[in-house]
């Protein structure tokens, strides 16, 4: 066994508004420099479609993720290490600009400098890039929003895997639902599997996945490594950038952008501890519906004594260890199992967790007689099809989905009884497989969601990371080229002064 | 052209020693102070049309090129004496393997050109400098080319021998290197002159990702045992920590197994 922690995240599905506050905050934190402005380290995308970057699940085009050979070793999809070096001149599955869409902006200027016309002034966009006039916009950051463009065209969505999805696009049947998305922080990433440069990695003490802005060369085989297409190329830098998962924050013990402001509280933040010596066995299992349960078994519980002296003497702050025991991402993956992992298929073990949403019953005139047994609402009979959900959680096993479904559904059936009839009806509990108890704690933690309840951030550890001497009067967190006396996409070589600081030591 | 004495000694006595030390100086300069500047910059995200063959195409003729004059021009004369190899046969290789490469990459150039100057969108992203290296390798690939039509008159390898005593005489300071190739034609001298241009634009240029691309298949395929890289600014090594813990506790920790980290 070897310990270590990382900083897992969930998102609430069931709660999320599609308001799009996360993806904002974040942009202005993070993207709003030339280079990336196409480049949103969190969207939120209207399912059922194809999203951003446009059709970006269909590994088979975009060759993402891990593939397990006959001999059961994994290498990335898009080649083994031989192959992605001889890729190295152009890259054959990489995405381009338009596959996201060319960044624009709008000539506002125009609307209060135009001279006397006859017309009204509008502000027509222009290109980022080129700053050229756009004479139409082909796509967007989250063009498909609300269902938006024809059925036809949304329902290129790969999660519609075995699914009859003809009926979905009738009017009375249709459903949609929001998927934010940002990296997943895998424990066994393809990106930095795919760096020929070395320059992404995993941290040891929070698992969060960088990339090393000195070390990276622009060999472009992240992007294509990266099966969330969530590692973006800097056209301006030249050099790939991904989610930090807000890393100077998660250091200081809050939350990252996108949770703190998340609108819905749909965002939970919480220590998991792992066993590294798992993942390879985990990410190879054989079958990919096997992956999900796999991945679970890699997760190591905070209140076993043994899991305790092993991450103790494996290094893990004490205080992580207690922040482990109340991590509202254990309770939702592992006590509730409500949670799952976006695509396990990819063998990425992502990091960050989904849970499904509830959705209304599919045909309201047939609910009388169909939608319920038992007082309880059959899953299988909601409007967003369970298969499909499980295409995108669970590699296409519906029985773990279907078991989260019963049971947000029977958190809302017990929660009504107790708060309208006063009455603990265990039995709801029971039928699917909880206690009474639990549901209640499900439902601050999931319902309520208080601040204190959603976040358990332990803070960074400096004192056996750094010496402070080593560090004085070096370069602090910077962005971009900000420590460096060059400028940005530009050759200057000799200028102002640059300050060593320490950089962290590397271990494979 | 350049029969001039001085002019021939400035360039191919002196010149080299100043474009080996500005490109080594230049290069290691960049990387310890500037290594956020260090990279490919490629424009494959902006447009691959037109990328896919012509950055293939140049890449690859141009580094059998490159190969064939480094160990064309540095392999020791005493060295083919020994293996028996006839002038004329080496210089047949030559005309044969880097022709073909040289055109390669001279095709791949154009088109790279092309995409570069005409496609609005890597035209407004493009660095003065990006465009005059280019144009400058693909104007020494041209001229490297165009030598062929010299070196086919004598094909017994006479001149290359020359090149090759030039190029080692320089490399073993040897400062009367510039009077084996004072006269040769002039096509060899303006090659071996542009060549030294971009030697010494080399560390200022895209061009130090050449460094990097030599370096990845090392970095990747044997300073790597696995995929996956994992970094940890903790100061002391997980079997430290381990063994500091046991000590503390003055016991054995849970048996664990420990592969190295």
């Amino acid at each position: 066994m070897r310990v270590r922690a990382q900083i897992g995240k969930v998102l609430n599905l069931d709660k999320c508004i599609g308001c799009h506050t996360c993806s904002v905050t974040c942009k202005n934190v993070w993207t709003t420099r030339e280079g990336v402005e196409y480049a949103w380290f969190n969207n939120v995308e209207t399912k059922p479609g194809t999203g951003y970057p446009t059709d970006w699940e269909n590994q088979k085009r975009w060759n993402g993720g891990w593939v397990r050979s006959a001999s059961g070793k994994l290498h990335p999809k898009q080649g083994s290490k031989w192959r992605i070096l001889a890729n190295i001149f152009a890259n054959p599955s990489m995405p381009e600009i338009d596959d996201y869409y060319e960044p624009f902006d709008f000539d506002y200027d125009h609307l209060k400098s135009a001279p006397d016309m006859t017309a009204f002034p509008t502000a027509r966009p222009r290109s980022k890039i080129t700053g050229e006039r756009m004479e139409k916009i082909e796509t967007g950051p989250n063009w498909e929003e609300i269902l938006g463009g024809e059925f036809s065209k949304r329902s290129a969505d790969y999660n519609f895997d075995q699914v009859q999805k003809d009926i979905y696009g009738e009017y009375e049947n249709t459903f949609m639902m929001y998927l934010p998305r940002l990296c997943e922080h895998c424990l066994n990433p393809t990106c930095s599997a795919s760096c020929p440069s070395g320059a992404i990695y995993k941290r040891e003490e929070d698992g969060i996945v960088l990339i090393d802005q000195e070390k990276c060369r622009g060999w472009r085989m992240c992007i294509t490594g990266c099966p969330y297409k969530k590692v973006y190329y800097n056209w301006d830098t030249g050099k790939s950038e991904k989610c930090t998962f807000c890393y100077p924050r998660i250091e200081s013990g809050q939350p990252t952008v996108c949770s703190e402001t998340c609108v819905g509280r749909i965002r939970y933040l919480g220590v998991i501890l792992y066993d590294a010596d798992k993942i390879e066995a985990a990410a190879s299992a054989e079958r990919e519906t096997d992956l999900y349960g796999a991945q679970l078994d890699v997760f190591l519980d905070p209140n076993d004594p043994d899991v305790i002296a092993a991450a103790r003497r494996d290094g893990v702050p004490e205080d992580w260890i207690e922040a482990a025991k109340v991590s509202p991402v254990w309770k939702m993956a592992m006590d509730w199992k409500v949670a799952f992992p976006l695509h396990p298929e990819y063998r990425t073990l992502p990091m960050v967790w989904y849970i499904p949403p509830l959705s209304p019953i599919q045909n309201a005139a047939q609910a009388g007689q169909i939608a319920m047994s038992d007082q309880m609402p059959d899953v299988r009979s909601l409007r967003i099809p369970v298969k499909y959900l499980a295409n995108m959680l669970t590699a296409g096993d519906e029985e773990p989905i279907v078991s989260a479904l019963e049971r947000m559904s029977a958190m809302r059936l017990y929660m009504r009884a107790l708060t309208v009839d006063g009455v603990r009806d265990e039995g709801v509990a029971a039928r699917v497989g909880m206690s009474g108890r639990m549901i209640e704690d499900m439902y601050k933690i999931m319902a309520i969601a208080d601040y204190e309840d959603r976040f358990a951030i332990p803070t960074a550890h400096r004192e056996q990371n750094e010496h402070g001497a080593d560090i004085r009067g070096g370069c602090g967190f910077t962005d971009g080229n900000g420590c460096s006396s060059g400028e940005a996409g530009k050759t200057s070589l000799f200028g102002g002064k640059k300050k060593s600081f320490a950089l962290p030591q590397e271990t494979f | 052209m350049f029969a001039n004495y001085d002019i021939n000694f400035i360039i191919f006595g002196i010149m080299p020693y100043v474009a080996l030390t500005v490109f080594l100086v230049g290069s290691i300069a960049r990387y310890e102070r500037d290594a956020f500047t260090w990279k490919s910059s490629s424009s494959q995200l902006l447009r691959s049309k037109q990328l896919i063959w012509g950055s293939i195409l140049f890449h690859v003729g141009i580094l059998i090129v490159f190969f064939g004059h480094l160990v064309g021009l540095f392999t020791p004369i005493w060295v083919l004496d020994t293996l028996g190899v006839p002038y004329g046969l080496k210089q047949w290789m030559a005309v044969l393997i880097g022709g073909p490469a040289g055109l390669a990459a001279l095709v791949g150039g154009t088109m790279l050109i092309h995409r570069r100057l005409t496609d609005p969108r890597i035209r407004a992203t493009s660095s003065t400098l990006d465009i005059l290296i280019l144009l400058l390798i693909w104007l020494q690939l041209a001229i490297g080319l165009l030598t062929i039509t010299q070196s086919l008159q004598h094909m017994d390898g006479a001149e290359m021998i020359r090149f090759m005593e030039w190029s080692q005489s320089v490399v073993t300071w040897n400062i009367n290197a510039w009077t084996t190739v004072v006269d040769v034609h002039w096509l060899f001298k303006l090659h071996i002159f542009l060549g030294l241009i971009i030697t010494m634009l080399f560390p200022f240029t895209r061009l130090v990702h050449i460094w990097s691309g030599f370096a990845a298949p090392f970095r990747y395929l044997l300073a790597r045992s696995g995929y996956q890289i994992v970094r940890s600014r903790r100061r002391r090594p997980l079997e430290e920590r381990r063994r500091a813990f046991d000590k503390r506790q003055g016991q054995r920790g849970p048996s664990a197994s420990t592969p190295a980290e």
